[in-house]
């Protein structure tokens, strides 16, 4: 507790911007995280994957600091999702590492990777269609229990407190992503875009330092997008460090606070978003597709 | 097989090789009923004491080794023909059909009824060399054309529907497992409980001599005839259009039927190539166990052509020959050195389990669509 | 909508009215017991358990009851039928776990249940050199030994894709009918007489449990299966039941959310292996003789059937799979002969047709959550009417077919 570094949150904004504190509050990350905000939390070092023949990622070096928003684009193919799958732990880096507050993530398991604080979402949409919303948030949650079958057998007590404060902090995420009245809902029975925040809401219940979105708004109309464009700066806000992969420039340089843009698996730059905008490679990269015109 | 032989010393010599599926729960217990009684009265002294069920005979092995290996090659080639079915129908669908045992074991009544209406019986027909041959490629052709229309309709019966309503995998496996279990029972209303009567196809010349050992015709026809399919499957698959298709299905579907292939007729022909193989081994399984052919006979069989299959690497066609020889062989050595042919099934089961556990890739690596060759 | 990479493409406005009419689609289709779990769960707690008292005296009574068209007599002995439907309920309540809750397929859950015959006979029967234990404390044992056997065959094979399960358990399936067979100490086919049953005599000083009085057994049987029910329930309720389920829908998206996979799959296995081991024991008591004929991969296809016939994932429904797949062969003696034909097209046919089950229910997930859901209902305009009945408590049969689609 006592390395642990609170965030400054910048209440008024947040009042502003219409967000109710109390739920905030209750959604906000309440883990310990060693590093000050502004710091680098997650680095990526010389990260390469191969596969076959094939490089997918070429030493790919960048870093995420605490309490940003950093957007990681790049044409079709160029190797972003490739980076998340590295980073997260579905593919092994043929080289290279990851780093979470210092400590490389190489070698441990998913689920490990997901108890250390890195969780994401997918960019085709994968929730237990057979559970409820609410349900799928504490499937979340329990990365954080300790209650094994032991536990639940016999109803001993930890058991019951976890069981009872899931359901509250479940709610207050469903709450916070806007589909609380959705809670008892099977997921698949969702309309689209609640599918969408109901995978931002179970990524959050782990608890994680970095959250990592794989194109979050695919699929959304303009509207739609201007509403998660809302809802991941709020999480920014609340204390969260946010990766965001998108293909859709205008969302990227609205909510991002730095750009890092990949091009055959290369890191081509790496800036805030006005510059990343003037940035001739960058433009190079896409030319032909009007930024506008990506989605 | 019987409950009172086990306790006799370990039979090695290989004439008493048999084969453990064929037998039944009932055929033992009518074999039993008579030996029960005894075995009642003697057995309080002798279990516990009696070791003699396993043995670790090296001698045994090394007297029969080039035997043991000639007949365990003979019993692969049968395995091989049975798990490219397995794998052809797993690298295209990515399921287990449990049902090619029953394919297999259609085919075995094929022979059968073929070879039955053409007076075959227990004991070596007097016909002319050429007679023989004519009767057992029209025995073939019949078992082929009944294993294939086998598993079409259990393609289209059972697993269309599924594929048409995208139904999850366990759903996949669970009707595959109760298909298998209708056919077998179908079989069982049908024939009855005990293995239809042996029939002889021809008396196993000895045709030549090596390290000591005798190879007799019936061995050289089973394992020439089945190295010949494999190269002709081997080469279907990596040459011919049908066969670029099912290794596009395989490699990825969507794709595949994006770039114009029909998955359908695809999977079709997969499950029909697997019936046609399995319709050949049909025959050559009945020409080694003539008394094999039983409602429940593919069963075991099936499970042994399945760890051939992941043994060499499931969905590799290469794979599948080559796992089925060597599953021939371990069984067949396993069962010297352990001393009961009972062993071969617990042998073949323990090289599934290893292989999983050490190499779950199998021998030659896993995939269809990849294995260009 | 600006573009079409969406697998269930629908307009924020309006989605909940087009949830609401799928799940009422989704019930047209449904059949015979739709509205059941639903009306239930929509029951105060209070009334539920009441009605559940109702219906455990009835199920206590049974053997006395006797009652005319349902009773299996004068073709088999009524009580005797009812200990061996309430064995083949408990096996179907353990196959359900590992089958309904975490999707893994085992074939040869027969050799669990051989295993836990074995350990009650060597212990108890006469037969047997071995150390002799009161029948009662063979029952732990037996789970115990199970379970080893189940961590044993889980860990080499769990980590690979379902199939591979499959064929490895109907694989151990056969096995353990085979080394039966061949070791010695295991008495091949002439077995292990007499098995010890539990303690107790009556006023006249006859044993209470015998092999020939099913009654006593049943209820034994009965018994165990309530507290087993209970137990099931609290993993089902918990951080365990909800690893199941996730592992089942989508193991990888499982893992990635924090789910230790691997562990949760063997614990499903092992727990299912335990009950299995339970339910031999208990068989092995009841018929008091146990030999190697008993246990044939056959039977495991059976006792796949009684899960899937009740509905995978319903432990309720298990319960009433396995009592039919005992009972109808008992009760319908003259197609006894065909039955395992009829359970393998009952097998293929539900799984085509009606892969929930007859009782389709969905499991509930969540120790608290009955509160939660509540609020919804009575909410009012917030919900639209019949929403939230059929969403959290029902049945769920349209959800094979729309799976795909969301993958």
């Amino acid at each position: 507790m006592s390395e642990a570094i609170e965030p400054v949150i910048d209440v008024e904004g947040l009042r502003e911007e219409g967000v109710d504190l109390a739920l905030a509050e209750q959604v906000a990350p309440d883990r310990d995280i060693s590093v000050k905000v502004g710091d680098a939390l997650v680095e990526v070092k010389n990260l390469t994957m191969k596969f076959g023949g094939l490089t997918a990622l070429d030493d790919v070096t960048f870093d995420i600091k605490r309490g940003e928003i950093l957007g990681l684009i790049g044409p079709n193919g160029a190797g972003k999702t490739t980076c998340f799958n590295a980073m997260t732990g579905v593919y092994k880096p043929s080289s290279g590492k990851v780093l979470l507050e210092g400590q490389s993530l190489g070698g441990l398991a998913q689920h490990k990777i997901t108890r250390r604080g890195l969780a994401r979402t997918f960019q085709n949409i994968r929730l237990f269609g057979e559970m409820t919303a609410l349900e799928n948030v504490v499937v979340g949650l329990d990365a954080r229990h300790r209650t094994s079958v032991g536990g639940a057998l016999l109803r001993l007590p930890t058991h019951v407190r976890e069981e009872k404060s899931s359901i509250e902090r479940g709610m207050a995420l469903l709450e916070f992503v806007g589909i609380a009245d959705h809670a008892h809902f099977l997921s698949r029975h969702l309309p689209y875009g609640h599918q969408r925040r109901l995978e931002i809401a179970r990524a959050l219940a782990t608890d994680p330092k970095l959250l990592c979105l794989d194109e979050p708004a695919a699929g959304f109309n303009p509207a739609e997008k201007e509403e998660l464009m809302t809802l991941i700066r709020t999480i920014r806000d609340d204390g969260y460090t946010v990766l965001l992969i998108e293909h859709d420039m205008k969302l990227v340089m609205g909510v991002t606070d730095r750009i890092v843009v990949l091009e055959f698996g290369k890191k081509i730059a790496d800036d805030v978003p006005k510059v990343i905008r003037e940035d001739p490679k960058v433009v190079a990269a896409y030319l032909g597709e009007p930024e506008d015109d990506l989605a | 097989m019987l409950g009172g032989q086990q306790h006799g010393p370990p039979s090695i010599s290989f004439a008493t090789v048999t084969f453990t599926v064929s037998f039944t729960k009932h055929q033992e217990e009518q074999m039993l009923s008579a030996a029960v009684p005894s075995l009642i009265h003697a057995l309080p002294m002798v279990v516990p004491m009696d070791d003699s069920w396993i043995s670790f005979d090296v001698n045994a092995l090394a007297q029969n080794f080039w035997s043991a290996t000639f007949d365990g090659l003979t019993f692969g080639a049968i395995y091989a023909l049975v798990a490219l079915g397995y794998t052809l129908v797993y690298g295209v669908l990515n399921l287990i059909n449990f049902a090619h045992s029953e394919v297999f074991i259609m085919g075995c009544y094929g022979v059968f009824f073929t070879l039955s209406a053409l007076n075959f019986g227990p004991s070596a027909p007097h016909l002319s060399f050429w007679a023989i041959v004519g009767n057992l490629v029209l025995a073939l052709v019949v078992a082929m054309i009944v294993s294939a229309l086998t598993a079409l309709i259990v393609e289209r019966v059972a697993y269309k529907p599924l594929r048409k309503r995208n139904a999850p995998r366990l759903v996949f496996l669970i009707t595959a497992i109760g298909v298998s279990f209708t056919i077998q029972y179908l079989l069982y209303v049908w024939r009855g409980p005990s293995p239809e009567p042996a029939l002889t196809m021809f008396r196993p010349t000895p045709i030549f001599e090596v390290f000591g050992t005798i190879i007799d015709s019936q061995q050289i026809v089973i394992v020439v005839a089945a190295l010949v399919m494999m190269v002709v499957i081997d080469q279907f698959i990596s040459r011919s259009r049908t066969g670029r298709g099912i290794r596009a299905v395989a490699q990825d579907p969507d794709t595949a039927t994006l770039m114009g292939v029909n998955k359908e007729r695809i999977i079709i022909t997969t499950f029909v190539i697997g019936g046609l193989l399995a319709g050949a081994a049909a025959l050559f399984y009945v020409m080694k166990i003539p008394s094999g052919v039983q409602y429940n006979g593919g069963f075991i069989l099936g499970i042994k052509a399945f760890a051939a299959a992941v043994l060499g690497g499931i969905g590799n066609v290469r794979g599948a020959l080559l796992g089925g020889l060597l599953l021939g062989l371990i069984g067949n050595y396993g069962q010297v050195l352990l001393g009961s042919s009972q062993w071969t099934d617990v042998v073949a089961f323990v090289v599934l389990v290893l292989v999983l556990v050490l190499r779950p890739q199998g021998v030659l690596g896993s995939s269809l669509g990849r294995s260009k060759a | 909508m600006s573009t079409t990479d969406g697998p269930t493409l629908l307009p924020s406005a309006g989605a909940q009215q087009d949830a609401v009419d799928r799940e009422s689609l989704g019930k047209q289709k449904k059949g015979w017991f739709n509205g059941l779990g639903t009306r239930w769960n929509g029951l105060p707690r209070q009334k539920q358990w009441l009605y559940l008292l109702v219906i455990v005296a009835v199920a206590y009574l049974l053997p006395i009851l006797n009652i005319p068209g349902l009773t299996t007599e004068p073709g088999n002995n009524w009580p005797l039928a009812l200990a061996q439907m309430s064995i083949y309920a408990l096996v179907a309540v353990g196959l359900n776990i590992v089958v309904g809750y975490a999707g893994l397929l085992d074939l040869g859950y027969v050799a669990f249940f051989a295993v836990g015959s074995y350990t009650a006979s060597m212990l108890t029967s006469p037969d047997s050199p071995y150390v002799h234990i009161p029948y009662l404390w063979t029952l732990p044992v037996a789970m115990a030994v199970a379970m080893f056997f189940g961590v044993m065959l889980g860990i080499p094979t769990l980590r690979l894709r379902g199939d591979y399960l499959a064929i490895v358990t109907l694989g151990f399936g056969e096995i353990v009918r085979i080394l039966a067979t061949i070791i010695p100490a295991m008495k091949g086919q002439v077995g292990f007489q007499n098995v010890g049953h539990p303690p107790g005599t009556d006023s006249s000083g006859n044993a209470i449990f015998l092999n020939s009085n099913g009654a006593p057994w049943y209820w034994l049987t009965l018994t165990v299966i309530i507290v087993v029910l209970l137990l099931a329930g609290n993993l089902e309720r918990s951080r365990v039941g909800r690893a199941w389920i996730a592992i089942r829908e989508d193991e990888d998206a499982a893992e990635i959310m924090g789910v230790p996979t691997f562990k949760y799959k063997v614990w499903a296995f092992a727990l299912g292996a335990s009950v299995g081991g339970l339910s031999g024991a208990l068989f092995a008591g009841q018929v008091g003789f146990v030999n190697n004929q008993k246990f044939d991969v056959v039977t495991s296809v059976l006792f796949l059937c009684a899960v899937v016939l009740g509905g995978t994932g319903n432990k309720v429904g298990a319960i009433v799979g396995g009592a039919l797949v005992a009972y109808i062969p008992l009760r319908f003696t003259a197609i006894a002969e065909y039955k395992y034909l009829i359970f393998g097209i009952a097998l293929v046919i539900i799984m085509i047709f009606r892969p929930a089950g007859i009782f389709p229910a969905r499991q509930r997930l969540l120790a608290y959550g009955t509160q939660v859901y509540n609020k919804f209902t009575h909410r009012g305009s917030d919900t639209p009417p019949g929403g939230q009945g059929e969403a959290v408590g029902g049945a769920h049969v349209a959800g094979a077919e729309e799976k795909g689609a969301q993958a």
